[in-house]
């Protein structure tokens, strides 16, 4: 019998160049130095500093606290002293943020959340406040408070959860690893959430390009009622509507969140930070990530603390082959930032970092040629914008015009960048011209 | 060590605009090659004056008129100029045929600002211009090999005299024409390959032909004399029209209902010209009238955004 797989109607198909770190098993890095903590570890309000200069801290002992209900709280990840809190290049944010240094110490001593125990023997509130408590956030990247995700407003009803193991980035290959290493931990850590937000129907989504994830995943889950769904590869096919769609074909609106469908969707790993949030007690501080590309010698998937450097991680996998390397990438190649040097401490939303070579970025070189219409950037736009007809709004300025033909809507995928023949910068127009409106708008929060 | 920090997506296609546009020339290359053996060496001087034309006035528009120093051809008026030769009859001189390529690209397409923002086919408009300045050479048809004076199979049936060729020829292209124009089996050959590449969408050549064909079937059932449908199809500019002309990118809708909308647009008004109009042909000037109407088309025919709502305000 012929099986329809899940998808979404638009997209690309980048190559998905796994291959590099696919294989490597999940190693913990050696605890670093020193590590920066961004008070911007989170999406949403700056976190409040709870520590100052020369303040011992535990691993695990909260520093800095939400600042909204929109935010986060942040936990030391390594056991030691308070240097200071100054500027760092923040990876993502792209700018100089404030970020707490703290110099490690050579015991290592934890503070734990209390109690430690089976999810089972939590109430559903105190589930949503163990899992703010331990500051975890959307770590598929958005790093949007998890605790607000399992608290929706009262009108809202959930009826459906999705844990997102598509990572349909290129390259990266820890929430695959993941699935292979820590499927247990990870199904609990599901439960958990299903236990927070009281439903019963569950899907936890892969790409049907991780066919050993899926067998994997699907041992775990025997007994427990989660269904376990294989999506058709393609590009973004993790991304949080077009999953939402793939799996129940509910269309999130435009401006609206997951929960005005009934839905909310988790990514693999912050399963598993919830996991060990609820039953080992600890606090985000660690998290795993693929180190790749064909830039460095040794790809690697490795866990660890959250505000270890990047260059620290780079060395591990055997560092950049200098001749060959052209950019160091936060995240995949598709939404990653490229960053100028590679001390840039890791925050809780970085998947991966990928260094890829001037042979894999050459594409990106291309002249820029005018735009001949020839539609594949709306081919391959899955939220069906116009993206040529956008860029001339934004190009000219029309900053009220683009809006009104869905500019907010990008979800800055970057599938028409990728598909235009052309070689136009689309999607860097599009988050300029967000930028520009929302600042305009005086909406602008930072 | 230097890190690039160019914009996401790190990752793009190795597609171009150069590698669409070759791939236009490459299926335009078996018509093109045909008319030579056809029409003789009269059909190559054409080709070579319109495609050598139309790069040397685009060159000299971006680098001196422009000051665009670092300018390349890209392979757009290429294609330009081929498409204008395999339009023209032999009967047309080479400087009638430079005329017609400086208008193409200096007014057609520059003066709205070159490649991408012409709102008209530049080639039809070329050769539009040149049927009004140069009526004579452009309507005086040779028959093939022989190069006799003789009327093309539309106006057979415009004037309802004169023998009609048999339909095999009409398919192989041994009728008289414009050059490139004849061999519906070498443009459908050229198309398939279009296709394949993944250059071309099959909405607007399909719901064209398609037009065409239903409505040259239902006038031929009112009366015979308005022509047998199959030379409605195979005569005349429609396949060169249909498969390379109405298909460009750029002069054409952005969507498919768009596209169906204007495939539907160029047929209906190509057989009011045919039936009633006073040329027998009217392939250019329906494209192009449908041309005007693409950012109308494309404005009405604009996808619903994903997860749109109608706003109730």
């Amino acid at each position: 019998m012929l099986v329809k797989t899940l998808t979404f109607k638009g997209g690309v198909h980048p190559p998905d160049n796994k291959r590099f770190s696919e294989n490597a098993g999940i190693t913990v890095a050696p605890l670093p130095e020193k590590v920066y903590l961004f008070l911007d570890n989170h999406a949403g309000v700056t976190a409040k500093p709870l520590v100052k200069e020369g303040d011992k801290v535990k691993t695990g002992q909260k520093i800095a606290e939400a600042g909204g209900f929109i935010s986060a709280d942040l936990h030391s990840s390594i056991t030691g002293t308070v240097e200071s809190i100054e500027k760092n290049y923040h990876p993502t944010l792209q700018k100089p943020r404030d970020a707490i240094v703290i110099k490690r110490e050579p015991e290592e001593e934890w503070q734990y959340l209390e109690p430690a125990k089976s999810y089972k023997d939590f109430e559903k509130d105190q589930l949503v406040k163990r899992i703010k408590d331990a500051g975890i956030v959307g770590l598929g990247g958005a790093m949007f408070p998890t605790n607000v995700k399992l608290s929706p407003p009262e009108d809202k009803k959930i009826n459906l959860l999705i844990i997102n193991g598509a990572e349909c980035e290129p390259y990266l290959t820890i929430d695959y690893r993941m699935m292979l290493e820590f499927s247990g931990e990870i199904v609990k850590g599901t439960l958990a959430i299903k236990r927070a937000l009281d439903i019963e129907n569950i899907v936890i989504a892969i790409e049907n390009n991780k066919p050993e994830a899926i067998k994997k995943m699907k041992e775990a889950c025997r007994g427990t009622g989660i269904k376990i769904e294989a999506l058709k590869t393609k590009y973004p096919q993790g991304a949080e509507k077009q999953l939402i769609y793939a799996i129940s074909k509910r269309k999130v609106p435009s401006g609206g969140l997951p929960m005005d469908v009934g839905a909310v969707v988790q990514n693999v790993g912050t399963a598993y930070a919830i996991y060990e949030a609820v039953e080992k007690g600890k606090p985000l501080v660690e998290r795993g990530l693929s180190i790749t590309g064909e830039g460095i010698y040794k790809p690697i998937n490795v866990i660890a603390r959250i505000g270890t450097m990047a260059n620290e991680l780079i060395d591990i996998a055997g560092g950049l082959k200098e001749e060959e390397v052209d950019r160091v990438i936060f995240g995949g190649p598709m939404m990653g930032i490229a960053v100028p040097r590679t001390n840039i401490p890791i925050i809780k939303g970085t998947s991966g970092i990928t260094i890829m070579s001037k042979e894999a970025t050459r594409a990106t070189e291309r002249e820029t040629m005018p735009c001949i219409r020839c539609g594949s950037c709306v081919d391959a736009c899955p939220m069906f914008l116009l993206p040529f007809q956008l860029n001339l709004y934004a190009d000219n300025r029309l900053y009220d015009k683009a809006v009104e033909e869905g500019l907010l809507d990008c979800i800055e995928c970057g599938s028409c960048s990728y598909a235009c023949p052309a070689n136009i910068d689309l999607v860097k127009s599009f988050k300029l011209a967000k930028k520009v409106y929302k600042a305009m708008k005086g909406g602008a929060k930072r | 060590m230097k890190l690039s920090v160019s914009p996401a997506p790190h990752l793009r296609t190795s597609d171009s605009v150069r590698k669409i546009m070759l791939d236009v020339i490459i299926a335009l290359l078996p018509a093109s090659v045909a008319s030579i053996f056809i029409f003789g060496l009269h059909a190559l001087v054409l080709i070579l004056v319109c495609v050598i034309g139309s790069v040397l006035t685009e060159l000299f528009i971006m680098k001196l008129l422009r000051g665009k120093k670092e300018f390349k051809p890209d392979g757009s008026a290429t294609v330009t100029g081929l498409l204008l030769a395999l339009n023209l009859s032999v009967a047309v001189s080479w400087w009638q045929a430079l005329i017609g390529v400086i208008v193409a690209i200096g007014i057609a397409k520059h003066v709205f600002g070159g490649l991408g923002r012409n709102f008209w086919n530049p080639a039809l408009i070329g050769r539009v211009f040149m049927l009004i300045s140069f009526p004579v050479a452009m309507t005086t048809w040779y028959s093939p090999f022989d190069l006799q004076t003789t009327a093309t199979p539309l106006a057979i049936i415009k004037e309802g005299s004169g023998t009609l060729p048999p339909v095999k020829d009409m398919f192989l292209g041994t009728i008289s024409g414009s050059i490139g124009e004849t061999s519906a089996l070498l443009l459908i050959l050229g198309f398939i390959y279009l296709v394949l590449r993944g250059r071309i969408k099959l909405t607007v050549p399909i719901t064209y032909i398609g037009t065409v064909a239903v409505m040259s079937g239902i006038f031929y059932l009112i009366d015979p004399a308005f022509g047998i449908p199959i030379y409605h199809i195979l005569g005349g500019g429609l396949m060169l029209g249909a498969l390379f002309m109405a298909t460009d990118m750029v002069t054409s809708p952005m969507t498919k209902k768009g596209q169906f909308i204007f495939g539907l647009g160029c047929g209906v008004i190509t057989m009011i010209i045919r039936y009633f109009g006073g040329y027998p042909e009217g392939v250019s000037y329906s494209i192009i009238i449908m041309n005007s109407f693409v950012p109308l088309i494309d404005m009405v025919t604009k996808p619903k955004i994903f997860g749109e709502v109608k706003s109730s305000a």
